[in-house]
């Protein structure tokens, strides 16, 4: 598996290297502090903020001529329970001057609210309420934050990395009672998730420890 | 006089509704005949792809992108196999990446078919939607001649195509496309000046070029508002770079100039077929890395190897190292992007699917405000919405 495991960080994909190298000096010259960092990866523009910043850093790389990231392509989140900061959130901004892709990751803890983007970018409306039903960060200054997704009377936050996949309830018509009932998940066998991971691992393991050092992870 | 505030009329519209498209549940505000606000309730077609994605191979999660937009599932897989050959470093054999573009504008084609024809029974014509069906089937035959199946294909995979095209089929495609443009031809001769049919569709839900980029729209639909993106040109992938074809740009951003902008992205689509056929070159179309690929059926009767490879492909799968990409291609409703979180092992840890109608929908409310009921219709049927990929 060793040539799989060669990632060609920073290919060009989407613009030249060299602009989206100059991008992002202008980027972190215009910015400042409310990026803490910026690296380009896979032909498009990284950068890490914190939840106070995230409204400014979107104005000015929605209003900056230079930069001018017009458009809100997508919004979600991901759950790591290991963080001590439980869920990222990621923004995908395109900028169709400069044809350049650029996301935006931004950790935020289980209860705390994460600033809403839609008085910046209409297309974070939806977005965002999806990720209110799938995760269950709140956001704060949202219009009409509502479930979206799962049905009504629907509890939990269904991609949380603790929700299980066959859910807690399920639906059947009631013959007598002449309507659809929830009722909790009864499975005949436990769901098989099976562990591929297994038998020859051993194997695997020794060799990615002999390569660790040259190939590094995530570099 | 004392002014009157009469209580507006709360209406469902669905979620059994022919012209909805699918499972949509539409609460409609109505001041009379006219719309106040419009709230779209979405998910009764909700599956859970994404979680079930977590928990399985990134091979098995291929299958799932056929049932997102089941109109043009191709076009979807194409994503999750440029995302996965993205992260290995796979390159893809050229016969496989021109099988793929062809296969690609077919599903862009089956796709405005049934958009285009379902938009005009919604508005009161009958008559295309017999006669596009008719194409539908023929193109979902040469769906079934390349991989088996008409619908769930689960044909383009990482490093390229399953199969190889049977004998004779390109022939086939070419006749069909020889005859093809006389079909949108006779479509356009229904609709395109017709009273009616302009009467339904022109000024009714225009939206502006900002607006559009401002609510997440792609593809036709914001083309029809006059920007001119279109991923096959600005960040091309496979042979896309060398094909010539014309990205139509409406110009009032109303259904009628959605309408135009598909019409004519399907004789564009033809001009990419015919190239795709004209240039098609020999060889592999999958690639030769059997840690991602299986190995060749005969390979496995004689090579010891090759069936611990075939076994440990179906069983364990192949891994991808540890890192995030978001990919996106030009589907045919709009910007269709995956965005995959790898932790190295043989599962995505996340996939967030970004589908373009799930947008579109979202742009609903702000499209109907002030139009008439009837409208709210053709509104629909022109935004070209698909609940599988909406719902997830």
């Amino acid at each position: 598996m060793g040539e799989m495991d060669q990632i060609e960080d920073g290919r060009p994909t989407d613009a030249a290297p060299s602009a989206l190298e100059t991008m992002v000096v202008h980027l972190q010259h215009l910015l400042g502090d409310a990026v803490s960092s910026a690296d380009i990866s896979g032909g498009q523009i990284i950068l890490r903020t914190t939840s106070p910043a995230l409204i400014t850093l979107l104005t000015s790389l929605r209003d900056d001529v230079v930069a001018s990231f017009n458009q809100l392509t997508d919004l979600t989140a991901v759950d790591y329970p290991d963080r001590p900061e439980r869920f990222e959130m990621v923004y995908q901004l395109l900028s169709m001057k400069n044809n350049m892709r650029l996301r935006i990751l931004m950790p935020v803890d289980e209860g705390q609210t994460a600033p809403s983007v839609v008085g910046l970018f209409n297309s974070a409306n939806w977005a965002e309420r999806e990720v209110w039903d799938m995760f269950g960060i709140f956001f704060a200054g949202h219009p009409d934050l509502r479930r979206l997704l799962t049905d009504y009377g629907f509890e939990g936050h269904p991609l949380r990395k603790d929700f299980p996949l066959t859910g807690h309830v399920e639906v059947r018509y009631d013959d007598t009672l002449r309507r659809v009932v929830n009722e909790p998940v009864s499975l005949v066998q436990e769901f098989r998730d099976f562990d591929f991971l297994s038998p020859w691992e051993g194997m695997q393991g020794q060799i990615d420890a002999g390569s660790a050092d040259k190939v590094g992870k995530g570099e | 006089m004392a002014e009157m505030q009469i209580k507006p009329i709360t209406m469902n519209f669905g979620p059994q509704h022919p012209a909805a498209h699918g499972v949509l549940r539409l609460v409609l505000e109505m001041d009379g005949e006219v719309i106040e606000r419009a709230d779209p309730h979405v998910g009764l077609l909700h599956r859970g792809t994404e979680k079930l994605i977590e928990h399985k191979t990134y091979l098995q999660a291929l299958p799932y992108f056929d049932r997102l937009d089941y109109v043009s599932p191709m076009n979807q897989e194409h994503a999750w196999a440029l995302s996965i050959e993205k992260a290995l470093g796979i390159t893809v054999p050229r016969r496989a990446q021109y099988i793929r573009v062809l296969y690609c504008e077919i599903g862009r084609i089956l796709n405005h078919i049934m958009n285009l024809t379902t938009f005009a029974i919604d508005v009161g014509a009958m008559t295309p939607l017999l006669w596009g069906f008719e194409e539908r089937e023929q193109l979902m035959g040469f769906y079934e001649r390349a991989c088996g199946a008409r619908l769930h294909a689960a044909y383009f995979r990482p490093g390229g195509v399953h199969q190889d095209l049977p004998d004779g089929l390109l022939d086939e495609i070419s006749q069909w496309a020889a005859k093809f443009p006389s079909f949108i031809d006779d479509l356009e001769m229904l609709l395109t000046d017709n009273r009616i049919f302009k009467q339904r569709t022109v000024d009714i839900g225009v939206i502006s070029e900002e607006d559009a980029l401002d609510f997440g729209m792609t593809g036709p639909c914001l083309r029809a508002s006059g920007v001119a993106w279109d991923l096959r040109k600005t960040q091309p992938y496979d042979v896309y770079p060398e094909m010539e074809f014309d990205v139509p740009i409406g110009k009032t951003g109303d259904c009628y100039a959605r309408y135009l902008v598909r019409v004519e992205e399907m004789r564009q689509s033809l001009r990419i077929i015919d190239q795709c056929i004209a240039n098609m070159p020999e060889g592999p179309v999958l690639a030769e890395n059997n840690k991602v690929t299986p190995p060749k059926r005969g390979e496995m009767k004689n090579s010891m190897e090759a069936l611990i490879h075939h076994f440990k492909l179906y069983t364990e799968g192949f891994h991808v190292p540890e890192g995030e990409s978001y990919t996106a291609v030009e589907a045919p409703k709009g910007e269709f992007g995956v965005y995959v979180v790898a932790d190295g092992s043989n599962r995505p840890y996340r996939c967030k699917i970004r589908a373009p109608g799930f947008y579109f929908m979202a742009a609903v409310d702000h499209l109907s405000r002030g139009h008439m009921l009837a409208d709210s219709v053709a509104i629909i049927g022109s935004l070209d919405v698909v609940f599988g990929e909406i719902d997830r």
